[in-house]
């Protein structure tokens, strides 16, 4: 607050000096700028090092905490097992409000279904239902969605040997395992997903593009 | 010539005009502003009162850019729009972090602070939402922010994300990243290598401020010119490996379905398009001489034309593109006519640098299939001028036949 008459003389002067500088020539006398001076080796730019040793080193505890995606290969499933027995009271409880009494209902996403032959319409059909079924291509996905993400109101609160059987529930519903199938780390990735061959690279923009309006 | 937000809001329903008037008490303007000492300085500044530009949130996941409402290309922070999976978090910047590890010598933690001590850059960058398509149906009431308010433009700044992965020891071997965020739905994406070493960013800055909460505060990925899903927002982690993570999001969501009963996968460019936002819904022409102007986009890199027709695509002139024309960035065009009366529908045709050209919805039927509605739909657009000036979405439905 001191310093705010000061600023108001300055910028009063400034103003009388902008005006008068309009109408007459020049008060100051234009010097010419001086020589640049090459900088001292200490004060030139640097450049790059090979790491600036910013951040920490993480711990096996950082990474642990934190570290809980599942590969397609199954990477990062956590000991533990369930089945469909074990799933359905929990999806009772915990998803058919959200997803439906079988998991054909909604209103969200609908989960469960398959198509006749195991089709794969959906660019033409909008009515075909995108379902862990029809459409997903990884059974990996489903342990680690659900785990990560499920349900809304308490994102990430199921225990692993919950989430085996939620995922055990969902596939037997979408008869993709038997009823009586046991979901573990060594089975789930090797549960059969029709839909995985229909899934192609996207090679738009990747080579020369085809002429104008050719591409897809 | 254009009519303005207050003259549509003069006409419109009881609600909205009572709001105006409400508003015109409280903070009624001087006859003579020139007579009337003004208002003192303020710590934040503010829009002038009568100017109310608003995002129009589509439930609670998402809200749309008013593109009818601005100029120019930067989009204001609080009215770029937003998408979000697990609602918006709320992050303590002085906790936050970032760790990356998985194939790297170094797995490393960064403070919000570390990633500030980084050297930096700033880009300006279109971010898209590659389901911002809200015109399929016969609708013809429609706004610029209905069809597509989910693309909006900022000054971006943060740290390459390829200083970070020198920094960390990235191995040769690695070829994609996972980057998931701190948000409800501790949402991933797996992303190539190539793009760390093209162009891809970890930013903090949005517009010269601190990222706004629902653009990923304190920090967030940024892929230029891909689709806006793969930006993984609020991003706590990044590990490296030899594959794809095969996540819910790039499986089960923004894949693509093809015609061929195909589907792409990891499909995250996003297609040069463009939307003429003036005039455009809801506004009344008056006859005589109107700039139309829109905004044309494109992952692909530069604009390098915008073609505008105003006989419903019968011929075509390009407009006049508003330089500096930059990289994955929105691109302001502009194109003279005279109105003289009469119907007319307007649209606009993007190409960009490498050749594309905007398609037309005819094309991405058969390419896509009429059902494929998820995501990187991007047909020629147009709008219908009656013969009153009223002006409305020229409806073009995507129906099965």
């Amino acid at each position: 607050m001191t310093r705010m008459p000061w600023l108001v003389v300055i910028c009063v002067a400034g103003a009388m000096v902008a005006t008068l500088g309009r109408a007459t020539t020049p008060l100051v006398a234009q010097t010419p700028a001086p020589a640049t001076k090459k900088a001292p080796a200490a004060l030139a730019p640097a450049k790059a090092p090979a790491t600036f040793g910013i951040g920490r080193p993480a711990t096996s505890a950082d990474i642990a905490a934190v570290d809980i995606d599942i590969g397609p290969d199954g990477t990062g499933l956590p000991p533990g097992r369930g089945t469909a027995a074990n799933g359905a009271p929990i999806y009772a409880a915990r998803c058919a409000g959200c997803h439906g009494k079988t998991g054909k209902e909604g209103p969200n996403d609908i989960l469960v279904g398959r198509l006749p032959g195991d089709a794969f319409p959906f660019a033409r059909d909008p009515r075909a239902p995108k379902t862990i079924g029809s459409y997903w291509p990884y059974a990996t996905t489903v342990f680690d969605y659900i785990r990560r993400a499920m349900p809304p109101d308490a994102p990430g609160s199921l225990k692993d040997e919950e989430v085996y059987g939620l995922v055990a529930y969902l596939l037997a519903a979408n008869e993709l395992i038997s009823q009586d199938a046991v979901i573990d780390a060594a089975s789930l990735p090797k549960v059969k997903m029709p839909a995985r061959e229909h899934f192609v690279p996207d090679t738009r923009g990747r080579a020369k593009p085809a002429a104008g309006p050719n591409r897809r | 010539m254009k009519v303005s937000r207050r003259d549509l809001l003069a006409g419109a329903a009881g609600a909205v005009a009572l709001g105006k008037t409400a508003a015109l008490q409280s903070g009624q303007p001087p006859a003579d502003p020139t007579k009337v000492r003004g208002k003192p300085s303020r710590a934040l500044g503010q829009r002038a009162p009568t100017e109310k530009p608003q995002r129009q949130p589509r439930g609670v996941t998402s809200s749309g850019t008013p593109h009818q409402d601005l100029y120019g290309t930067i989009t204001p922070a609080d009215l770029h729009f937003e998408r979000h999976h697990g609602g918006v978090p709320e992050i303590d910047p002085k906790t936050y972090s970032l760790l990356i590890h998985g194939m790297v010598a170094r797995p490393t933690v960064f403070t919000l602070a570390d990633l500030k001590r980084f050297p930096a850059v700033s880009r300006v960058h279109f971010l898209e939402c590659s389901g911002n398509f809200g015109g399929r149906g016969t609708t013809t009431e429609l706004t610029p922010q209905q069809i597509a308010g989910l693309t909006s433009t900022s000054e971006w700044t943060g740290v390459a994300l390829s200083t970070l992965f020198r920094e960390v020891g990235a191995s040769p071997k690695a070829k994609w990243f996972l980057a998931e965020g701190q948000d409800a739905a501790v949402l991933t994406r797996s992303i190539p290598m190539s793009k760390a070493y093209d162009d891809a960013m970890v930013t903090y800055g949005q517009n010269g401020e601190a990222i706004r909460p629902e653009q990923g505060y304190p920090a967030r990925l940024f892929l230029p010119g891909w689709e806006g899903n793969a930006s993984v927002k609020w991003l706590r982690r990044i590990e490296l490996s030899d594959h794809p993570f095969m996540t819910r999001e790039e499986t089960s969501k923004y894949t693509d379905p093809m015609a061929d009963g195909t589907a792409r996968i990891f499909s995250f460019l996003m297609d040069a398009r463009s939307l003429i936002t003036y005039p455009a819904y809801p506004v009344t022409l008056t006859r005589g001489w109107v700039e139309i102007n829109g905004i044309a986009w494109t992952g692909s890199g530069k604009i390098r034309r915008v073609d505008v027709s105003t006989d419903g695509g019968v011929t075509w002139t390009p407009a006049k593109l508003q330089e500096p024309v930059l990289s994955k960035a929105h691109t302001r065009f502009r194109y003279l006519w005279n109105w003289t009366g009469g119907e007319a529908v307007i649209m606009s045709r993007a190409v960009d640098e490498t050749g594309y050209v905007q398609p037309t919805k005819e094309k991405l039927i058969a390419s896509r299939g009429v059902s494929s509605v998820g995501y990187h739909t991007n047909p020629i657009t147009g709008w219908r001028v009656r013969g009153d000036g009223t002006v409305i979405y020229h409806a073009d439905p995507w129906t099965t036949t």
